[in-house]
């Protein structure tokens, strides 16, 4: 049988326990279900750091136990890091059962599950005893505890296991049973992530294996600080896409769907996965502006990459809203704005309660699209550069839209999986709102007094924000209150997601488990094979990054003079502390 | 390949980045709002120090370490056009002159370099704004312009 809109065959009717065995639903579900138990601390340590920074907690201790920038990296990496790849992992094996209705190959997967868990627990080991107090970003010649950097590497690799042993082996085979079907969109927006994730893999497993590690076990006495950090934001970009492609996979594929319409361009959408594929990675430098050592030519050339990359963003604002549209006229919409009523906003009928996280987590990305042209902007740069402007700025986009869709799909997905009704339903819809209106307010308040002047990464209770303090700074304090009211709105709402989302996981079972999603079919659809077919588009981002990235790293190379490594609380090398006793 | 309302909206995003990217360009190039380079001849230097060059002309090595600036405080005269130099003899730190355009990393082994000049008087902060372990949200130092 084939579905004449898709050309592909309707799976042949393999039985559900074939297709989603006990033990795929409890990888999936377990991938969901532990990150949120860690997320829970990442936020509760946010919602810590609100308060010191707004001078209500002035201690270098939290309760004198976890000390601020142990804090800060367990919340950086545990949010940023594990929270994120975790939740990519979970959907992305969901997505690939639904879409190519096919089993995952449990070997794999638990190679990669066991992977990931060791890899947290040994960081989560070195971060919560004090080993490595380095934060997420961990430069050098600051070291922490080998346990951090195996942990990291292990965590993930494992994460990447799938995509090569389990999805490209099940997408052949589907390819196989149905040749004359295009890739589907999300198998393709899927695997464009993945193709990232392994490139930008490579700078950074680069950085932890030859220079941090080895000085971390005392095998070499020096690290090039210049080049670990370049190396570092060739990855640490390109990681801000891996966040957010899943999140327009979901506003491509399942959000026209919830309000009742079609994708608005079938082509267009792999048009803007395909240019993430070629400029998502070749704009490090531009985490790298206020640094010498790097020629400022080539941090243009940067600059000028970014502004391309932004181009598939512009594109998904536009497809997301014209698809938005035509669902709204689908239901009634009139009017040039009158549409905008149609959307289910408070719907807790069926899927529809999810487009709540879907638009606010989009509102919030608008402001983070403004702000993040601003920090890209070459010499405007200089304006807020680690000030707190860009921690106001990507908890609108990594915090805001990234994180929104994910609470949003995880939620859907242990519902699905555990074939149980979502919990308090009111409640998870009202939480994308206070989120919206909590970290609206937070980086308002952030950017104006980043703008002034304050540093992120500090623990300003016990300086700027400290009246009995030399260094205080009066202007800064009713923003710094404001930063702090946002975010605890922010965390009444994370509560009430976590109400619903254990009243879901402990609901008793009403249908059968399963992992299907809503996916919409294309409004206008005129296949174009160039935008299925990857290779031209691989080339063209090797090129692009040989061009870009050569120079910098020759300059970053040609530093001879290296550092010795350091703890955090010494200003001697650690050598000398360990040799001077 | 895409419709045609799909492709006005392409359109109408590049040219705005462009002009963007146009902007920043004339900034940077014609009034001279440019970012550090690389100073390949440039050695590390140990010491910190301000040094007159000329009337209300100055040379600043500034050191960053853990956990002060290499002077801490200087003095001049408004009006004053200082070359900073700007380098950190142990892990990475910040330089955020506060109310100016003045905001560089300090990278160990590595001179950074702006040139700014102070025309208000004033006492300016100087904040390290890059984390460099327990002490750093207490690295500040201190520009007076008389
Ligand atoms: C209600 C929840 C949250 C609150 C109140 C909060 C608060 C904060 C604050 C105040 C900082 C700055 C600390 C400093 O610069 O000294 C920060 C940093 C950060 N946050 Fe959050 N946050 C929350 C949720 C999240 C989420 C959901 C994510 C990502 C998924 C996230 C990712 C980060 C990252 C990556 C940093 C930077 C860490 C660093 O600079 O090393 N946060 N957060
Ligand atoms: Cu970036
Ligand atoms: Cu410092």
């Amino acid at each position: 049988m084939e579905n004449v809109l898709t050309g592909q065959k309707v799976a042949s009717a393999r039985s559900r326990d074939e297709l989603l065995s006990g033990a795929s639903r409890f990888i999936i579900l377990s991938e969901i279900v532990f990150p949120f138990l860690l997320l829970i601390l990442g936020v509760a340590l946010g919602l810590l750091q609100v308060l010191a920074r707004a001078g209500v907690l002035k201690d270098s201790h939290y309760f004198g136990w976890i000390e601020y920038y142990q804090g800060l990296t367990l919340h950086g990496v545990i949010n940023a890091i594990v929270f994120t790849t975790y939740i990519i992992v979970a959907f992305s094996n969901a997505l690939m059962v639904s879409v190519l209705k096919r089993p995952l190959k449990m070997g794999v997967q638990w190679v990669s599950w066991a992977m990931m868990l060791v890899g947290t627990l040994m960081a989560a080991f070195a971060m919560l005893t004090g080993r490595a107090n380095v934060l997420y970003t961990f430069y050098p010649p600051l070291i922490a505890h080998w346990t951090f950097y195996v942990g990291t590497v292990l965590f993930v690799v494992g994460s990447i296991i799938p995509f090569f042993l389990d999805w490209i082996p099940n997408y052949r085979a589907w390819k196989r049973e149905n040749p004359s079907a295009r890739m589907p969109l999300a198998v393709l927006g899927t695997f464009v992530n993945f193709t990232l994730w392994f490139v930008m893999l490579v700078p950074v497993a680069i950085e932890i294996l030859f220079q941090l590690l080895p000085l971390s076990l005392g095998l070499v006495d020096e690290v090039n600080s210049l080049l670990a950090r370049t190396l570092f934001w060739f990855f640490g970009h390109p990681l801000v896409y891996f966040w957010l492609l899943p999140a327009y996979v979901m506003l491509y594929t399942m959000l026209p769907k919830i309000v009742g319409g079609k994708l608005y361009s079938d082509p267009a959408a792999r048009l803007a996965f395909m240019l993430f594929l070629i400029f998502s990675v070749p704009v490090g430098l531009h985490h790298q502006y206020t640094e010498g050592g790097l020629s400022a030519n080539f941090k243009l050339l940067h600059a000028f990459l970014t502004f391309m990359v932004a181009l598939p963003s512009f594109i998904t604002a536009f497809t997301v809203a014209a698809s938005l549209e035509y669902g709204a006229r689908q239901q009634g919409g009139r009017g040039l704005f009158g549409w905008w009523a149609k959307l289910p906003y408070f719907s807790t009928k069926g899927d529809q309660w999810l487009f709540s996280y879907f638009v606010a987590g989009l509102l919030l990305f608008l402001f983070g699209g403004i702000t993040g042209i601003i920090n890209a902007s070459y010499n405007m740069n200089m304006v807020v550069h680690n000030t707190s402007f860009v921690s106001g700025h990507f908890h609108t986009t990594v915090g805001g839209l990234v994180t929104l869709s994910f609470l949003g799909i995880s939620l859907y997905l242990i519902a699905k999986l555990r074939g149980s009704e979502v919990a308090f339903k009111k409640l998870a819809v009202a939480m994308p709102y206070l989120w919206l209106v909590g970290f609206f307010i937070f980086d308002a308040a952030k950017s104006v007094v980043g703008i002034m002047g304050a540093p992120r990464r500090t623990n300003m209770g016990l300086s700027y924000a400290d009246s009995a303090s030399p260094l205080y700074q009066p202007d800064w304090v009713v923003w710094n209150h404001l930063t702090m009211l946002g975010g605890i709105i922010a965390v009444v709402g994370f509560v009430l997601y976590m109400v619903s989302f254990f009243g879901t996981l402990f609901a008793k079972r009403v249908n059968e488990p399963s992992t299907e999603m809503p996916i919409a079919e294309a409004l206008h659809d005129n296949p174009a094979p160039v935008l299925s077919n990857f290779r031209p588009w691989l080339i063209a981002m090797v090129v692009l990054i040989a061009i870009a990235y050569t120079q910098p790293l020759i300059e970053a190379f040609r530093v001879t003079e290296k550092s010795p490594a350091y703890k955090e609380n010494m200003p001697v090398p650690l050598k000398m502390m360990q040799g001077g006793q | 390949m895409v419709d045609r309302f799909e492709k006005r909206a392409i359109v109408v995003a590049l040219t705005l980045v462009l002009s963007f990217f146009v902007l920043l360009v004339y900034a940077a190039k014609g009034l001279g709002a440019d970012l550090p380079t690389c100073l390949p001849d440039a050695k590390p230097f140990k010491q910190g120090e301000l040094i007159q060059l000329g009337d209300k002309r100055y040379q600043l090595n500034a050191v960053a370490k853990m956990w002060n600036f290499e002077p801490n405080e200087i003095r001049i005269p408004a009006g004053s056009t200082v070359d900073i130099y700007l380098v950190s003899t142990d892990v990475m730190h910040g330089f955020h002159v506060n109310n100016t355009l003045v905001n560089l990393m300090a990278i160990p082994n590595v001179v950074n370099y702006t040139r700014v000049k102070f025309d208000k008087p004033g006492t300016y902060d100087v904040i390290c704004h890059e984390y460099c372990g327990v002490f750093h949200q207490n690295m500040v130092g201190k520009i007076i312009v008389e």
